[in-house]
């Protein structure tokens, strides 16, 4: 039974810095199973960073990060606490699955090409098995047409959404999304953030960083404000939103409506 | 004009080997010179101080020699340390590290070029850095450095002439050897200019055709 008592995410006291500047302040955040939680604060408060070392892109300097029962990114032997290898590393990434603001697809490959790659060198999946997952997953995001269209051809939303089931496709435990809509047009917004709670309501564990106040409330479970590097605020997002407790909350949500 | 053909007819052979030579040591110098440049390149971006900082220096100094004192260098500094080198061999071996050289610093700025993003995302999927280099990095690269990659391999033909110099017979040296015989500078002098232009413009075509195929879209 402990094994769904104990919280898939759990992050502890969490501190990273930038040379002088420390970005993040001893971080504690548990996200569950099949929870969405979003993570909302203006710029620089950490919520990026926070996303980027859960995905390991990011080393921090102390602290643990707990991905279903295992520390990732650092082994601690003693009081030693080394980096993991590049192979140890990049088996751990392949456990979370991050969607970047700016898409990232990879220009050279076809969209079915995009998600295949990590199916074949990652989970080593037969070609023919890939591709079917390849487009299984273009169908769920709405994009079986394009299948063969290369990134280049795709609208800004069409290419964030091969992104989604590019990270979606490898089955990962954890998905984080990295302020998906904020490098694309107004009108190209929706459709991405309909995909995203198509995902939360099939019961994926999602890790939000937003600026849409209105999607937070919509899609989450619970509702993360983040302030100079730390968690000033949390709770579900009728709370968050409806009855803010810290000032710097409020003052946040007053700036981000207007 | 009669006389410049039965003047080609007796020297068709000399030319033919002249010609034969050229061809073989441009594409030996560029292939090897590929391969050497791509690890040099990938040293260059991703290698460790040391090795990046001895990388670097290989590459300034080449890239600052002519490539005629690279071949004298390599057919004259060689014989000193006890090795043997045939002319041939030393003209390679020049050609080869000019290549390498060259080839390394366009690799290193089209990898410098390819945007953060892309190795990020193919760390995210957990893709090993070998992997990520194989399959996202390179294939970027190589398809953005084509047209310079033709265009160095155009230049190592010319520079194959200065081979003559220590003696290797290509088409220049062969050329010149006929010209002392029959004297009929112009004649062959053309001639001879007339196949590097040919070679030229081929490898330009060939390319071309290369890059229609994996343009980067």
């Amino acid at each position: 039974m402990e094994l769904h008592v104990r919280p898939l995410l759990q992050i502890q006291t969490l501190h990273k810095r930038f040379h002088d500047v420390e970005v993040l302040k001893g971080v504690n955040l548990e996200v569950r199973e099949r929870e969405v939680v979003s993570i909302i604060g203006s710029s620089g408060s950490g919520k990026t960073t926070l996303l980027r070392c859960v995905n390991l892109l990011e080393e921090f300097d102390s602290g643990q990060i707990l991905l279903d029962g295992e520390s990732i990114g650092y082994r601690i032997g003693g009081d030693r606490r080394r980096r993991l290898s590049d192979r140890a590393l990049s088996r751990q990434r392949s456990m979370t699955g991050m969607v970047f603001q700016s898409f990232n697809l990879f220009p050279h490959l076809t969209a079915a090409g995009n998600i295949m790659l990590g199916l074949r060198k990652v989970r080593r999946l037969p070609k023919d098995e890939a591709r079917s997952i390849a487009e299984k997953w273009l169908g769920r995001v709405g994009l079986s047409q394009r299948a063969d269209h290369y990134p280049s051809q795709l609208s800004g939303g069409q290419q964030q959404r091969v992104a989604i089931a590019r990270a979606l496709a490898m089955n990962p435990k954890l998905v984080l999304l990295d302020e998906i809509t904020s490098a694309l047009d107004p009108e190209l917004v929706q459709e991405v953030l309909l995909t995203v709670k198509s995902l939360a309501e099939e019961g994926s564990t999602l890790l939000i960083v937003t600026h849409e106040m209105r999607f937070a409330r919509d899609v989450s479970h619970r509702v993360v404000f983040m302030e100079q590097g730390q968690i000033a605020e949390q709770g579900p997002p009728a709370e968050i939103f409806g009855n803010p407790k810290s000032p710097r909350l409020a003052e946040f949500l007053r700036s981000a409506r207007s | 004009m009669e006389t410049f053909f039965s003047e080609l007819w007796i020297a068709r052979d000399a030319l033919m080997e002249g010609f034969v030579r050229t061809i073989e040591a441009s594409v030996v110098s560029i292939l090897i010179g590929t391969a050497l440049g791509l690890l040099i390149g990938i040293v260059l971006v991703y290698g460790p101080l040391v090795v990046r900082l001895l990388c670097r220096a290989y590459v300034d100094v080449m890239r600052g020699t002519p490539v005629l004192v690279l071949i004298l260098a390599s057919f004259y500094i060689p014989s000193v340390v006890g090795l043997h080198l045939s002319a041939f061999q030393a003209g390679l071996l020049a050609l080869i590290l000019f290549c390498g050289a060259h080839i390394g610093e366009i690799v290193r700025g089209a990898l410098q070029s390819i945007p953060p993003g892309q190795t990020e995302a193919a760390r995210s999927i957990g893709l090993t850095f070998p992997q990520i280099l194989t399959y996202v990095l390179l294939p970027q690269a190589l398809r953005s450095i084509l047209p310079t990659w033709i265009n160095t391999g155009a230049e190592l033909v010319k520079a194959s002439t200065l081979l003559s110099v220590i003696g290797v017979g290509e088409l220049l040296l062969k050329t010149q050897e006929i010209v002392g015989r029959n004297f009929m500078t112009l004649d062959f002098y053309l001639f001879a200019g007339l196949l590097y232009l040919l070679v030229n413009l081929g490898i330009e075509q060939a390319g071309k055709a290369l890059e229609r195929r994996v343009a980067v879209r």
